[in-house]
């Protein structure tokens, strides 16, 4: 645990990447062996299934420290992190007493699923009270979630790369898909034969970065290809030895969770990989992210929502074909291909994310502007001569979105932040008017500098009415531009919408409470665009 | 009337008409140490510790009314008995005492329980009411005893120069600073140091402190002597160009918000030390209920937590707006980053 606890020290405090490069190289290197498939497993989205709940830590540490539940909360909001706050709280033993590997905890923890609380109970007290403070912070993490140490995936292919000599991309492919750290081993994982060995395997998924300044600097138009822009999940669909499985870009099976693509096990041709999107549709038209939302977070889908609102799987790309790993082939030739795919499975779950004509870069960017009426937020340029490539990589595709929606807005509440922002307001809550009143719409988080969230937070600091709790209430004076991609009706707020990725788009320090927009606005846009 | 009172010009005593730490020009101003928060330009007279007197003179004026007292003598201002006593926050800084009849006030300025070896042993001071301050008053400040912070420093400089980088530490140029170099004198290494710490070093070698030499860095400072040294800047030089000298370096910061990860993360500092010259936690309430004080009021950082702590367990507290800052503990993202390339004493805060 010691190991881990100074690994995650170094990565959390270092603030470049070759530094973190080296910790984690240096870490695979010469760590136990039983522990590094678990730093990969946390590291990657894999992270096992919670076994303590917050509030228990939380009852526990209360108990513990000897402290009133408001003076727990206060704490809590000044830290940020639950995990970090009890490491601090708990009285601190000044020795570190246990000499337990990380694989131990992690495999104690899972076994606590189906204990009784008080096992629980025992257990994390015990595990608190042989840790020191480091130590105990990361145990706490290693229940509650992410670490927010700016170590993502890729950081962790590149680590491996250079501790393994493998190259990224091989490797990323390598340690997707499905497999259980507790049996399994990196050198195992990483051995030569593994890409094959698991028919769910997915291939890591090519991403595209934003276009900035317009196309014209691409070149021919006629070496591009440019498809709408959905904003539904990123997913890719397996189909190997008659089984089906779907991934979603965060590398999480989602294959029971929309049972409208089931019928595919049996229409999809044998060895066949398929990226795309997953969307909701009504009426044969693309809805609104907040709708695929309402399914996520369910086990159960509803008769009323498979009618109401069905998913399918909008194909663009094919990555296998007839059993073959086909990215290296040119784009045109895999959409040829994927076009024929499409068409033999002949399902409505499956559709094809129509290719835009255009013959000039002026023609293109008139065609952007109508990109909201077909349901999507822009247009995705791909290079037609180029192969499916991993990760993020410059060149050959790239997304172009429409500019936001805008609101100007005022605050009406602030809220302390978390992880770099903790002990600072940074979050806050906007409303539009509404006659004389003012009507809350939707919370933002970011979009502004370090320096205006300094001068915000010290505002909030002197013209907030409350002293304790979480949310400060203040004068509605400051005015904030906020840009949305997207707006959906909803009946779970005051205001009737909800809004896509809000964001703060500049402090308008120019205009007075008075001159911000209203309702009404919001609700005409909401009739726009409503899909 | 009670003793003090909390005017908006600061803490005053009507009997003996003074002020203590006031925030506008007075006649008669009781200093707790030379902070700038607490010692303010333009008053008629200070009174304050001996030891804090050549401080004053620095950072006001040469020309000031000054006149200092040692620890425990009283001096009597309209039947009111003032006295000072230790505070152990920085050199010279003091608790100030105010006697009227039989009812006793504690003013506590800022102050730490443990001895750094330079600012003196706080002593709890037996009162009616202490006016304290409560500055880190939240459990989760609890500080590590100082032999472990320089230890862990210690190995951070040895660290950086495995891996031939520089060590910049960024500590506050009146306290923070000292207590480095007087705790690190006996680690082998050079010191260097930005110029707002380098000028009142000059002043505290003087008065005879048992303080390591520093040299001063300027445009001339041989590039040689940055390797195997520690060099102390303020905190206002983080992110200015005045740092790029240093390169390659590793950046540490010296501030009792460094307990908390996030402070520490968007400072982008390499390590973060969690030496404080406040009191923590614990601190705060073994000094409050040493000095016996049946009404307590807390000033300044989280002063309504502990306000509300105290009075829960069953010591009466009030929450006090002041205009102390914490000049040497506050987050340094506010302050003007260009005037650290000036290598003159700035004007904090």
């Amino acid at each position: 645990m010691q190991r881990f606890t100074q690994l995650v020290k170094i990565l959390s405090n270092s603030t470049k990447t070759n530094e973190k490069l080296e910790a984690l190289r240096h870490y695979f290197t010469t760590a136990d062996t039983l522990d590094k498939p678990w730093v990969l497993a946390l590291f990657s989205g894999r992270r096992p299934k919670r076994t303590v709940n917050s509030s228990q830590l939380k009852q526990w540490c209360i108990k513990t420290a000897n402290l009133p539940e408001w003076l727990f909360e206060e704490c809590y909001h000044t830290v940020g992190d639950l995990g970090e706050t009890i490491a601090l709280l708990l009285p601190d033993s000044g020795q570190q007493l246990s000499t337990h590997p990380l694989h131990y905890w992690l495999e104690q923890l899972m076994r606590l699923e189906k204990a009784p609380e008080a096992d629980k109970q025992q257990f994390i007290l015990q595990a608190w009270q042989e840790l020191d403070t480091g130590e105990r912070f990361v145990f706490n993490k290693l229940i509650t979630g992410g670490f927010r140490i700016g170590v993502s995936q890729q950081m962790m292919v590149n680590a491996l790369s250079l501790a393994y000599d493998i190259p990224p991309a091989t490797l990323s492919h390598m340690i997707s898909g499905n497999w259980d750290p507790r049996q399994t081993t990196l050198e195992t994982l990483l051995h030569a034969d593994n890409t094959n060995a698991d028919d769910s395997k997915p291939y890591p998924f090519y991403l595209a970065y934003a276009l900035e300044d317009g196309p014209t600097a691409l070149g021919q138009p006629e070496d591009w290809v440019a498809e709408w822009k959905w904003d539904g999940i990123r997913g890719q669909i397996i189909k190997r030895n008659g089984q089906l499985f779907v991934w979603s870009r965060g590398e999480e099976l989602i294959t029971e969770k929309f049972p409208e693509y089931a019928p595919l096990q049996d229409a999809l041709p044998e060895g066949t990989v398929i990226d795309g999107e997953i969307l909701t549709y009504a009426n044969d038209f693309p809805l609104p992210f907040q709708s695929l939302q309402t399914r996520i977070g369910r086990k159960n889908v509803t008769r009323k929502q498979l009618q109401e609102a069905p998913v399918a799987f909008l194909s663009y790309d094919l990555l296998e074909w007839q059993g073959q790993d086909i990215r290296d082939k040119p784009l045109q030739e895999r959409r040829q291909l994927l076009e024929q795919v499409v068409e033999f499975t002949n399902h409505p779950a499956l559709r094809l994310s129509p290719v835009i004509t255009f013959d000039s870069w002026e023609r293109l960017t008139e065609l952007r502007q109508q990109s909201r009426d077909q349901g999507s937020e822009g247009l995705m340029l791909k290079r037609r001569s180029a192969p499916y490539q991993v990760g993020r990589k410059r060149g050959d595709w790239w997304k172009w979105k429409i500019d936001p929606f805008t609101i100007d807005a005022v605050m009406i509440y602030a809220q302390k932040g978390h992880g770099r922002r903790a002990d600072l307001y940074t979050d806050y809550t906007f409303a539009v008017k509404d006659g004389d009143k003012l009507v809350p719409f939707t919370k933002a988080y970011s979009g502004l500098t370090d320096k205006e969230i300094n001068e915000v937070d010290n505002w909030v600091k002197r013209h907030s009415l409350e002293k304790f709790g979480p949310v400060r209430t203040v004068q509605p004076e400051l005015v904030f531009e906020i840009a949305f991609e997207g707006i959906a009706a909803s009946n779970r707020h005051k205001s009737g919408v909800a809004l896509r990725f809000p964001r703060i788009h500049r402090w308008r320090k120019d205009k007075t409470p008075e001159e911000i927009n209203t309702l009404l606005d919001l609700q005409q846009l909401l009739q726009q665009y409503k899909g | 009337m009670s003793v003090l009172q909390f005017t908006d010009k600061g803490i005053y005593c009507a009997a003996g008409d003074f002020y203590i730490d006031p925030w506008q020009p007075v006649e008669r101003a009781v200093i707790t140490h030379a902070h700038s928060d607490h010692a303010r330009w333009g008053n008629r007279h200070y009174l304050c510790h001996h030891d804090s007197v050549p401080l004053l003179r620095l950072r006001l004026g040469a020309d000031i009314s000054v006149q200092g007292l040692p620890y425990g003598e009283t001096i009597n201002y309209n039947g009111v008995t003032i006295s000072l006593h230790p505070a152990g926050h920085i050199i010279g800084s003091a608790q100030v005492r105010v006697q009227q009849g039989n009812e006793t006030w504690v003013v506590s300025g800022d102050y730490k329980v443990e001895n750094d070896g330079l600012s003196g042993q706080f002593e709890p001071v037996p009162c009616q009411v202490f006016i304290t301050e409560s500055t880190f008053g939240l459990p989760i400040y609890n500080w590590q005893p100082q032999a472990i912070i320089f230890s862990e420093i210690r190995e951070w400089i040895t660290e950086n120069q495995r891996a031939g980088k520089n060590s910049v530490l960024l500590a506050y140029s009146l306290g923070k600073a000292q207590r480095l170099l007087y705790n690190l004198k006996d680690a082998g290494i050079r010191f260097l140091a930005h110029g707002a710490i380098a000028i009142p070093h000059e002043v505290l070698l003087a008065q005879g402190y048992p303080l390591p030499p520093v040299q001063r860095i300027t445009p001339d400072t041989p590039k040689a002597d940055l390797k195997d040294s520690l060099i102390i800047a303020p905190p206002s030089a983080a992110g200015t160009p005045w740092m790029r000298r240093f390169n390659p370096y590793a950046l540490g910061i010296c501030s009792g918000w460094m307990q908390v990860r996030g402070h520490m993360r968007r400072r982008n500092a390499d390590a973060g030390f969690a030496l404080s010259d406040h009191a923590d936690w614990s601190g705060l309430l073994q000094s409050v209920k040493a000095t016996g004080a049946e009404k307590v009021f807390t000033t300044h950082g989280f002063s309504s937590a502990f306000a509300r702590y105290l009075t829960e367990n069953g010591i009466p507290a009030t929450e006090v707006k002041t205009e102390f800052g914490n000049e040497d503990e506050e987050s340094t993202i506010n302050e003007t980053g260009d005037a650290a390339n000036t290598e003159t004493p700035q004007q904090d805060s």
